[in-house]
């Protein structure tokens, strides 16, 4: 990019670091140089941000960088035939570019594709239900020059359930501009009254009350506020905001406004994760389409009420779904979690107030103003009004997003989408929960359990080992390294499960993971630590047999495999 | 602003202090400690990074350095479940980088092995795991030993050049994070500033280099400054058992350097009380070769390098009741253990071929069946049998390791003072 080009602004460098990295495939030693000097910091600092994100390279990467994902629902789906696949068309192993420099191939967390797995982007394009063959078939086009668009997927959006009597909130038709229509009808404070009375809570998975939030953020006297969408939508197994931005982007962009004008900020941002960058077009299609209509821009319906709304691309890193990190992201920093001295709404983007919502709560607020509360809260459970759209993938016949409304069992969940023979449910994501054949009776609510959007199916055929150790991998892979008990304790009990796994633990040391994993539960900085040893200790507890098959009776050490590296020696000399 | 009075509890005590205060602060006022690392009382907004301070707030587990004082506070500082997950943070700490005390030029005034002194660490619940982290000697002033890096953020936070630039920053992520440092920018540091950044580090990981440390840090036992009252070493106050028969000890070295063994001698006349006490059996210090008969206890110095200490090892196991695991080598591997990052080709390539006083073309490695074989790593003597006690240190004293081991065979319950845990 043009030096010309770059303005000493913090909060651009993500964006001036993706220019390099699109230009040339890597950011060169030179394009640090340029951006130390211009935004005048260390050369260091911008190293260390780099380094940060998974998608930034230092090194030159292929014309096409391919990213297949490493989630274990694209493992039970074929993920590794497909792998060994372009492994074996392109002559290269994870991690290498081809000696042409045409192809680079690379692993990542999941790409929020899970209904059509195994998948893989291509230059941020969409691969989707992947085969040996069909990676031949790309291979091929692209080495005889062929153009990447013309062989791209074209996604379909499953939407499988819906309220069948027309009372479904988020999927009913959209009409464009009725909810900005009533929000301009009402004062703020009726907003936000409104939000309270519906009962809704964050989508995200935190479920923090969003009238709560919102009111927090108004009462703040400070001039500049800012309303921030989270769509980084990272927990493996959702899908459920790229679905929403495809279909609906213009309820997003109003649930937005009604935040903005709730609380009294002028601008929005989206932080959109980098691997739905192929929604970008669409979304700046629309957010342009409500400037030309009056909807966004200065003076919004001659109310008085200014709303900018821009859009930040992430980089490839869970965590900058947590909403300080996200913040830090955004303001070009590496995506570290803060410490909560200040929450958002006190001092957020740029230390002024700032709300943080997930696509979900957006659309929802959004559908809110439009339908009003109590048609809202007639809907759910007393603890979890509305609806909920539950991304369902894994082992059945029906994978695609359901919008439940709260209250539903698991087995109703399990009839709705077709799937037998359940052995092992993560819901709610790998941060959430393990469910058995025992839990099939409970509900999907506040009252017992919640669920952020992720449901990945298991029959009896997958090995639980496998799931584990995916899961496990994704959280030592995705730890920010900020703090002790995640960095370290993550990685350590990845070593144990290792050990257990290889018939090499106590039942002792079996169930000393649970009590490790509680210090991760209660001293880590952020919500990943914190949660990231839900699905080990659950497993522990709700699959028994399964560890006391792999248990050691006495602990044993095996010599002969410690002396194997001295006899290879000697053996050779 | 006007200060507020609040009401806060800690412990079940009631206190007050001002509205908005850092908890940590409102706790020290009032007497109560809570321990901290990456804690630096000029750090605003605290770095919150170690997570050693975790307390009960009205119920729920959170930092104490992140909290600020309100009324109707509620802390819970020292609970039994508490006081375990701190020690686990630190014990992390030392599983996750590579610390050999012994070899390392902040001993004695560094805060990890503080902490590990003030919690009572002997053995660490995790598996030590060995990973190799660069030494970065590339800057002029400054040497990188991030093998100690506890990656708390101080250095990152507060150390900058005159012109406000940072000069060290993190890099990569997770369990591959370590501190960078901007080569150019250390060299716009004065030369005060540089020792400033090497005195803001709590542990061994940012040496000033070339700067010899001129006076011993800490206080030892054995210090001329006559200010410093140490207890002095107990008397072996045991009543000879009636019917005369004595504790049966044995002990060996097996990788470690006998310096525990020596320790062990150190209580000079000691000794002979002891004797009067126990009778050993298998032991260099009797030079009995061959268990003779079962012993109530085994001393074990030094981890598993070759198959020989393991062989040792599992006979001690069945021969003594009680199995006490001597210093830091038998308890994790220790100073022998620098060599577990390094692939054992490599090891003993450096140490029969290349190494200087190798001669020219030395192409010999020694091997004969009844050489023992080396493992590919020392391993700490609980990865192989189980370990009934641990006495840490490198070495543990002399007094640290009669008190512990009287009061195993004894049964008697006498504190292990503070000056005698502490070995650096
Ligand atoms: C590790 C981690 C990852 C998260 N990822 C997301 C995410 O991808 N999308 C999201 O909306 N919220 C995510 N959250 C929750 C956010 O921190 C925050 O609670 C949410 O954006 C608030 O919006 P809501 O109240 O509308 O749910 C994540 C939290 C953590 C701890
Ligand atoms: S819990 Fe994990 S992700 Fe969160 S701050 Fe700590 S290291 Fe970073
Ligand atoms: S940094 Fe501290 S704990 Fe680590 S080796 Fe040095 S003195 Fe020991
Ligand atoms: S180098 Fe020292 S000050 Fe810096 S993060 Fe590591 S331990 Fe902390
Ligand atoms: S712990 Fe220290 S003194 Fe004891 S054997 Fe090991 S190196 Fe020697």
């Amino acid at each position: 990019m043009n030096v010309k080009e770059i303005k000493n602004e913090r909060t651009q460098l993500l964006n001036y670091l993706w220019e390099f990295q699109n230009a040339k495939g890597y950011i060169s030693t030179a394009d640090i140089r340029t951006l130390s000097r211009e935004l005048e910091v260390s050369w260091i600092e911008i190293e260390g941000v780099i380094s940060f994100y998974h998608f930034f390279k230092r090194k030159p990467t292929g014309k096409y960088s391919i990213y297949i994902n490493s989630s274990i629902i694209s493992k039970i789906k074929g993920g590794d035939k497909v792998k060994e696949a372009f492994e074996k068309e392109l002559g290269v192993k994870l991690g290498e570019t081809d000696p042409s420099g045409t192809f680079s191939f690379f692993e990542t967390a999941c790409i929020g594709l899970s209904e059509h797995e195994p998948a893989a982007l291509i230059n941020f394009m969409p691969f989707i239900n992947l085969t040996p063959k069909k990676v031949a078939n790309i291979i091929k086009h692209l080495k005889k020059g062929g153009k990447l668009e013309d062989i791209a997927d074209k996604i379909e959006d499953y939407i499988r359930y819906k309220n069948d009597k027309g009372e479904a909130i988020l999927f009913r038709e959209y009409k464009e501009g009725e909810a900005i229509m009533n929000l301009i009808k009402k004062r703020p404070e009726e907003v936000i009254a409104e939000m309270k009375q519906s009962g809704l809570s964050g989508r995200g998975g935190a479920f923090f009350p969003t009238g709560m939030k919102w009111e927090f953020a108004k009462q703040s006297p400070s001039k500049q506020k800012y309303v921030i969408c989270n769509a980084d939508e990272g927990e493996p197994g959702t899908f459920k905001d790229r679905v929403l931005i495809n279909q609906i982007p213009g309820l997003l962009i109003e649930g937005m406004i009604t935040g903005g004008y709730a609380i009294g900020a002028s601008k929005g941002i989206i932080y959109l994760r980098a691997e739905y960058r192929y929604l970008r077009k669409k979304l700046e299609d629309t957010i342009q389409h409500f400037y030309n209509i009056g909807l966004l821009g200065e003076n919004i319906l001659g109310k008085n009420f200014d709303f900018d709304l821009t859009i930040m691309q992430g980089a490839g890193a869970y965590v900058c779904g947590e909403e300080t990190a996200l913040i830090e992201s955004l303001e070009g920093n590496r995506g570290g979690p803060r410490t909560k001295v200040y929450f958002p709404v006190e001092k957020g983007y740029l230390q002024k107030p700032t709300i943080v919502n997930n696509v979900e709560t957006f659309c929802s607020a959004a559908r809110i103003m439009e339908l009003g509360s109590e048609f809202y809260s007639s809907k759910g459970t007393e603890k979890t009004k509305g609806t909920k759209l539950l991304s369902i993938s894994g082992d059945c016949k029906k994978e695609g997003i359901y919008e439940i409304e709260w209250g539903i069992t698991i087995q109703e969940m399990l009839d709705l989408c077709g799937a037998a023979d359940i052995n092992y449910i993560q819901f709610s994501g790998p941060s959430g929960n393990v469910l058995s054949k025992k839990d099939f009776n409970r509900k999907i609510s506040g009252e017992d359990l919640v669920c952020g959007g992720s449901v990945m199916l298991f029959n009896n055929s997958r090995d639980v080992f496998d799931i584990l150790t995916n899961l496990s991998n994704f959280f030592i892979n995705e730890s920010c390294g900020l703090c002790t008990p995640c960095r370290a304790g993550n990685y350590l009990i990845g070593k144990r499960l290792e050990k257990i796994r290889n018939n090499g633990a106590t039942m002792e040391e079996i169930q000393e993971i649970k009590s490790w994993g509680q210090v991760l539960k209660d001293s880590s900085r952020c919500g990943l630590g914190k949660t990231s040893t839900n699905f080990i200790t659950d497993a522990i507890n709700k699959f028994p047999e399964l560890f006391k098959k792999k248990a050691l009776k006495n602990k044993e050490f095996d010599l002969s495999s410690a002396l194997n590296d001295y006899y290879d020696y000697v053996k050779q000399n | 602003m006007e200060e507020r009075i609040v009401n806060i509890k800690i412990d079940g005590k009631s206190f007050q202090a001002i509205e908005g205060q850092s908890l940590i602060e409102a706790a020290k006022n009032n007497g109560f400690y809570i321990p901290t690392l990456c804690h630096f009382k000029e750090i605003y907004p605290p770095l919150g990074t170690c997570r050693v301070c975790t307390v009960n707030i009205n119920g729920k587990p959170d930092t104490a350095c992140t909290r600020k004082v309100f009324d109707g506070m509620n802390v819970e500082v020292n609970t039994p479940d508490i006081l375990d997950n701190r020690k686990a943070i630190v014990e992390m700490l030392f599983a996750e980088g590579n610390h050999y005390c012994p070899a390392c030029a902040k001993s004695g005034d560094c805060e990890l092995q503080l902490k590990g002194y003030e919690m009572g660490i002997s053995a660490t619940r995790f598996p030590h795991l060995f990973e190799e982290r660069p030494r970065d000697f590339k800057s002029e002033r400054i040497f990188m030993e991030h093998n100690r890096c506890i990656q708390c953020m101080r250095c990152v936070h507060e150390v900058k050049t005159n012109d406000g630039d940072r000069v060290f920053y993190f890099q990569n992520r997770g369990h591959n994070m370590l501190v960078g440092i901007d080569y150019e920018k250390e060299k716009k540091l004065t030369d005060q500033q540089v020792l400033d950044a090497a005195n803001l580090c709590p542990v061994g990981c940012i040496i000033a280099k070339g700067k010899t440390i001129a006076k011993p840090m800490g206080t030892r036992r054995f210090d001329t400054n006559k200010n410093i009252k140490w207890i002095e070493g107990t008397d072996l106050d045991i009543e000879i058992p009636k019917d005369g028969k004595k504790k049966i000890v044995a002990t060996t070295s097996l990788a470690g350097c006998f310096g525990c063994h020596m320790s062990l001698l150190d209580i000079d006349l000691g000794i002979l009380d002891v004797l009067e006490l126990v009778e050993f059996n298998k032991s260099p210090l009797t030079d009995i070769k061959k268990f003779t008969k079962q012993c109530d206890i085994g001393i074990i110095e030094g981890g598993v390098a070759n198959s020989e200490n393991f062989e040792v090892l599992r006979e001690f196991r069945k021969k003594c009741d009680i199995i006490v695991a001597i210093g830091e080598c038998s308890i994790w591997g220790g100073m022998p253990a620098m060599r577990n990052t390094i692939p054992l080709k490599d090891c003993l390539e450096e140490a029969y071929l290349n190494s200087i006083s190798s001669e020219n073309g030395e192409d010999i490695i020694p091997y004969h069946e009844d050489i023992p074989k080396l493992l590919d790593k020392v391993y700490s003597i609980q990865d192989i049998i189980k370990v009934d006690y641990y006495i840490p240190g490198c070495a543990p004293n002399a007094d640290h390791i009669w008190q512990m081991i009287k009061n195993i065979l004894f049964g008697t319950k006498q504190k292990v003072e503070y000056a005698d845990f502490k070995y650096d």
